[in-house]
């Protein structure tokens, strides 16, 4: 099954996407705007820093979300000896760095007008800086070792040490008394957001969604004619 | 109306530096791995050009290699 992933064979097929990702990014994300700064009904208690919610959540998932892929791409990349797990893996990384400080940078200006401060070592805000030093860590370690069968293993290090702080992300406001409030969209039991506010949250969250796509696809093209140049100096 | 929506009862400042700061992230983010992109193509056509005619037959058999030098988007 994994020969149809090879980059050979879908090359044709990422080269070509980015620019249609690219327009439906633009798409969606202007209504996603359009509803999160304007439609979006402002907080009975928060007033209309509310609206910080469209970015600082979506970012705050996406980048959780691309860690734990990056872990299950190393790791069965390691496992099964993959080559292009590592390289989807890379690929993802940047932007997943980019998410997580968004998150950070957004709660951080969201958190002056409703706790009162920029920044506190609280559980949540401090487990996600933990996961934007991996995200770096991760990243340095691509440019830093050359040998590849020593950057596969060590990133996969770095995914598995990682992926162990992301069920504290979690469950860090249920686990402990933090400033930052317990989650309002529940998979598993009833969501306590009204609907006026999840539409905006779910657009803003596929237009997220797509820019990141749109990044890896770039990355990943980019990794690949990497790799054929080098290829043209042993010609 | 306008006026409003720029100010949001004060919060105006939080919602529109939250939203400027994703804005920017995204378009430096866009821009620096558009760089790379344009960047690793050229070397591949400067690296293309300069191989033999021998080599050059040899390389072009690979369709990603054709793909690289023909269709690859730079959006």
């Amino acid at each position: 099954m994994f020969k149809y992933f090879e980059p050979n064979k879908i090359f044709s097929v990422t080269s070509k996407a980015p620019k249609y990702v690219l327009l439906l990014f633009i798409i969606i994300f202007s209504i996603g705007l359009t509803e999160a700064l304007i439609f979006s009904p402002e907080d009975y208690k928060q007033s209309h820093s509310v609206r910080i919610m469209y970015v600082h959540v979506p970012a705050a998932w996406i980048s959780l979300g691309i860690f734990s892929t990056m872990t299950i791409l190393s790791i069965f990349g390691y496992i099964f000896k993959i080559k292009n797990f590592f390289l989807i893996s890379k690929s993802l990384a940047p932007s997943g760095f980019v998410f997580n400080v968004i998150a950070l940078v957004t709660g951080s200006i969201w958190g002056k007008p409703t706790w009162g401060t920029w920044w506190a070592w609280d559980a949540r805000i401090t487990s996600m800086l933990i996961l934007a030093l991996f995200y770096l860590i991760y990243l340095i370690a691509w440019r830093i070792y050359d040998e590849k069968e020593q950057v596969y293993k060590i990133t996969t290090i770095i995914t598995i040490l990682g992926i162990i702080n992301v069920p504290i992300i979690k469950y860090s406001v249920d686990w402990w008394n933090t400033l930052h409030q317990p989650a309002s969209i529940n998979i598993l039991s009833k969501s306590t957001i009204h609907s006026s506010m999840l539409a905006p949250l779910l657009i803003m969250t596929a237009a997220f969604a797509l820019f990141s796509l749109l990044i890896f696809l770039m990355k990943y093209n980019t990794e690949l004619i990497k790799i054929k140049n080098k290829g043209l100096d042993r010609l | 109306m306008i006026a409003e929506i720029i100010n949001m009862n004060g919060y105006g400042i939080y919602v529109w530096s939250s939203f400027g700061f994703t804005i920017l992230s995204f378009l430096s983010l866009y821009l620096v791995v558009k760089n790379q992109h344009v960047r690793e193509k050229n070397k591949f056509i400067v690296k293309f050009g300069n191989l033999n005619s021998e080599r050059a037959a040899s390389a072009k058999l690979q369709k990603i290699n054709r793909e690289i030098l023909s269709n690859t988007s730079t959006i």
